[in-house]
């Protein structure tokens, strides 16, 4: 008897510390999780290394340009044993949140800030600094069976906005197109109709949507007649990569400006960032990573573009 | 010295029953605080848009046209609401009859091994995750579809046949439940006038029991209207009212699993969504309205 | 039609369509563990998942739904029980506690993504604990503890009255019946009951997609110390439970081997699911027999 009325309290107990434990962390936010996930704290850690930099990096946002990050923080923390990286997703939208918020140190994007943190929000966008890794560039792609290997732009957009429903229309075989689509607020589909289509599209009845790029090329590759778009990482055999006014979407012409459907990836800071969090954004920067961890995973290094492009879209030689 | 030992007894004794009256009492408070402040979080989001005038409730509602990101954003949740009842509905018209005649089979026609057999199998099905019948429903269901009717398998039709299957053992368990506890006089007295089990159960055992099978029904669609990601990996999410079952839909909730990530908090998209939020909930609140009606029913 | 044919065909179809859900079960299972069981190895439960490369596992993910299960439990439990006591034994039948009774029926019912949702808002955002392990553990503690609560008012209604009543007769408190007399009764059906509950909580991911996000950090699992950043006990770091890996592998894998991962991850999780069912199978009964004696569990 005695055993089960202590084990009631322990119980009990435990409970209370753990609500005592949420019950903290909200009223001193501030104070209370500093350490675990709110800005970076310079607070040393136990471990020692080589160089001096100790504290914690939080970033969050973009799903796409997350296995990026995750990559290269794990070199970056190899390198520099006093710093701990988290690196979450999200998707750009509440990376661009938490960042203006100050929840987290790094807001990752596939988009530019200006375009996701508009109106009421736009003063948000002004704080925050731009930080471009990485470029990502985005091929149209159709079921192998279609039967076309190239589009033009005009092609494009009059399959997009279901003027064209039809494959033998455009020189292929006979068979209905299916367009595999992504949602309107996804960063993606956004790059493709400002760069390949140069016009907004409406949603279409019957038109699938899926946000993600390997449940798009799952479904491209078994849809007979689908198109879709892909960043260039996903392609592979199972879907029928499309040239783009006869250019190749390859990463050369890419590089050079021949082909125009390619977008940055964006860190955002709020404000310049602190030492630890530029020495990790100036590693991202190096040949190292830029030749190694960002081409491993299918992205184009951002300091070998030839071309750079503003928020408004205009491109200029560098 | 004689009176005291007695007295800390009592004390002892009241202390801890008062210690325990207070930490049930705190439990139970902190339920009421959770749905509480859940439904001011939620509502609060939720009229957001409303409120600062972005959207009307009637265009919310019964808008069809779902384009926020267009010039002219508009945020008709009419294809969302439309889809969401939709699939709900069919999948309990697909799962009830197969339900019940499952129930049926564990109680009435071999009420010995049948129960053996089918309990189990009902408790295994709902411990399956839904993203695992989201995953089997992609790559079995989906491709299927494809083959034997128009259409590119994916759509309604695959989003409500995966949610039958996931609401299947809601509602068997619960008419099990109802028809185990029919008195067994009625059908004693059934079977002594002559009637076929056949006539039994149609007669006296369903009809009986009927108010409490529905709720199993009301409890499935509460289960179907909330799923999110099975649903989403099936449905096609096409912001429209579809014209056939084999076609690309939405729903409520896969709409916000969509979208909620790529918006930013407090963006009027972002406001929408959490406006769905708040149907989801309210629709929570009438299904268990529901629920409390036919239970009342079934009680008299 | 003559009754007897009615009958006939009528037994006919009801034997058919039961047979029927017994044979999707049999189909679904198959399907999961023949594609998934040649994937899984020792290597696969242990390793930590690779980005771009094949022969990625799921040992993280693993233990991060199994430490969230712990961590959700530890908070669920005690006030389920609290709660589930309060409306078995002390509430009098009244409108508060009609009140409260739809609240908890309510409460089980919200879809999981709201709770979700509600969890970004409020513990993520608002207090401010990002996306971690004990966000997570409370929004799943949100629609644990209405189940919770429900098994236990339930497992103490099935006490027999006359053993609360030789208690009062005894002269004992209410508070000592009730921990003494009534729990240990009760506790095999409320054990039984919070071990399925657990199954469900194992393959939740709509409500952790938003809570507990969609990120494993580099674990060091020689470092047990909760408070350390790297240390797999730390609650606050970000943790991908299995149900979330198997949908993020699914619509975002690079790993040449995605689908075979997301084919091996939904067979462990099937897997684990089923263990839960026989362990709260065999563990009521080894409970009930303990505590009472007697042999069979009604």
């Amino acid at each position: 008897m005695q055993f089960r009325k202590s084990w009631i309290m322990a119980l009990a107990l435990t409970s209370v510390v753990a609500l005592s434990a949420c019950g903290n962390n909200g009223n001193n936010t501030a104070t209370n999780n500093g350490g675990n996930n709110a800005a970076a704290t310079n607070t040393p850690t136990e471990s020692s290394s080589g160089s001096d930099l100790s504290g914690s990096i939080l970033a969050s946002g973009s799903t796409a340009l997350q296995p990026l990050v995750e990559q290269v923080a794990e070199s970056f923390m190899d390198a520099n044993n006093g710093v701990d990286i988290q690196v979450q997703g999200g998707g750009s939208g509440t990376g661009l949140t938490q960042v203006a918020e100050k929840q987290v140190d790094i807001g990752n994007s596939d988009v530019f800030a200006e375009e996701k943190l508009k109106d009421a929000d736009a003063e948000k966008a002004k704080a925050l600094v731009d930080h471009q890794v990485a470029v990502v560039a985005i091929a149209a792609v159709s079921n192998p069976d279609a039967g076309v290997d190239s589009l033009t732009k005009q092609q494009l957009v009059d399959i997009f906005t279901g003027k064209i429903t039809n494959w033998k229309d455009v020189g292929g075989a006979d068979q209905a197109i299916q367009i595999i689509n992504r949602p309107s607020s996804s960063g993606t589909r956004a790059t493709f109709e400002n760069f390949a289509l140069g016009t907004k599209t409406e949603d279409l009845q019957g038109s699938v949507q899926e946000d993600s790029s390997g449940t798009v090329k799952k479904m491209i590759g078994e849809t007979p007649g689908a198109i879709g778009y892909l960043a260039l990482s996903y392609l592979d055999d199972t879907v029928k990569t499309l040239n783009y006014d006869g250019v190749e979407p390859s990463v050369d012409n890419v590089i050079s400006g021949k082909y125009p459907v390619w977008a940055y990836e964006h860190m955002y800071t709020n404000g310049e960032p602190n030492e630890i969090v530029k020495a990790f954004l100036d590693y991202m920067l190096t040949d190292e990573v830029q030749n190694g961890d960002v081409v491993d995973l299918g992205y184009i290094p951002a300091n070998q573009m030839q071309v750079s492009r503003d928020v408004e879209g205009n491109v200029t030689k560098k | 010295m004689r009176v005291k030992p007695k007295k800390t007894r009592i004390e002892k004794h009241h202390i801890e029953d008062f210690l325990g009256r207070i930490y049930m009492s705190f439990c139970v408070l902190l339920l009421i605080v959770i749905i509480v402040s859940m439904v001011y979080f939620v509502a609060s989001k939720g009229i957001a848009n409303f409120v600062s005038g972005e959207m009307k409730v009637s265009d919310f509602l019964f808008g069809s046209k779902w384009a926020p990101e267009a010039d002219t954003p508009s945020y008709g949740a009419l294809p969302f609401i439309t889809g969401s009842f939709l699939v709900t509905l069919l999948a309990a018209l697909i799962a009830s009859p197969l339900s019940i005649c499952a129930a049926l089979f564990m109680t009435e026609i071999v009420p010995g091994w049948g129960k053996k057999l089918l309990q189990p199998v009902i408790e295994l099905l709902s411990g399956i995750p839904s993203v695992v019948y989201g995953f089997v429903g992609l790559s079995v269901i989906v491709p299927f579809l494809r083959n034997t009717f128009p259409g590119q398998g994916i759509g309604v039709a695959a989003g409500a046949l995966v949610l039958s299957v996931m609401i299947l053992p809601t509602i068997t368990s619960v008419a099990a439940d109802a028809l185990a506890s029919l008195p067994q006089n009625l059908k004693e007295s059934s079977f002594a006038l002559g009637a076929t089990r056949w006539q039994t159960i149609s007669r006296v055992i369903l009809p009986t029991t009927l108010p409490a099978i529905m709720t199993g029904v009301v409890l499935g669609m509460a289960r179907a209207f909330g799923e999110a990601l099975a649903v989403q990996m099936v449905i096609g999410n096409a912001p429209f009212v579809p014209r056939s079952l084999f076609e690309s839909a939405s729903t409520l909730t896969s709409v916000i699993t969509l979208s909620m990530g790529n918006t930013t908090m407090g963006s009027p998209q972002n406001n929408a969504l959490w406006s769905m939020a708040l149907v989801l909930m309210l629709m929570t609140f009438i299904f268990v309205l529901l629920v409390r009606m036919l239970e009342r029913r079934n009680k008299i | 039609m003559k009754p007897r044919t009615a009958d006939k065909i009528a037994t006919t179809l009801i034997v058919f369509f039961a047979l029927l859900i017994v044979a999707i079960l049999v189909g679904l299972l198959g399907y999961i563990l023949v594609r998934g069981l040649n994937h899984i190895s020792w290597d696969f439960l242990t390793s930590a998942p690779q980005k771009i490369r094949a022969g990625g596992g799921v040992g993280p993910q693993l233990f991060n739904s199994l430490y969230l299960l712990v961590l959700t439990l530890i908070i669920t439990v005690p006030l389920g029980l609290g709660a589930g006591i309060y409306m078995a034994e002390y509430a009098r039948p009244g409108k508060i506690t009609g009140f409260i009774r739809l609240i908890v029926e309510v409460l089980s019912s919200f879809p999981s993504i709201v709770v979700g949702l509600f969890g970004l808002l409020l513990i993520v955002n608002y207090f401010d604990l990002g996306f971690s392990l004990i966000s997570g553990a409370i929004a799943l503690t949100f629609f644990n503890l209405p189940l919770m609560v429900r098994i236990t008012e339930q497992a103490f209604r099935t006490v027999p009255k006359q053993q609360k009543e030789a208690g009062f007769a005894l002269g004992l408190s209410k508070w000592k019946i009730v921990t003494s007399v009534l729990l240990p009764v009760a506790l095999p059906t409320i054990i039984t009951g919070t071990i399925l509950s657990a199954g469900r909580v194992f393959g939740e991911a709509a409500a952790l997609m938003f809570t507990a996000g969609m990120s494993s950090p580099r674990l060091n699992f020689s470092d047990w110390n909760p408070l350390h950043s790297n240390s797999p006990l730390n609650p606050f770091r970000p943790a991908e439970t299995l149900a979330v890996h198997i949908w993020k592998v699914n619509s975002e894998g690079l790993a040449p081997d995605a689908m075979q991962i997301a084919a091996g991850a939904s067979a462990v999780l099937v897997i684990m699911v089923l263990l839960f069912n026989l362990l709260a199978r065999y563990f009521g009964r080894f409970i009930y027999r303990k505590l009472t004696a007697s042999k069979r569990m009604n």
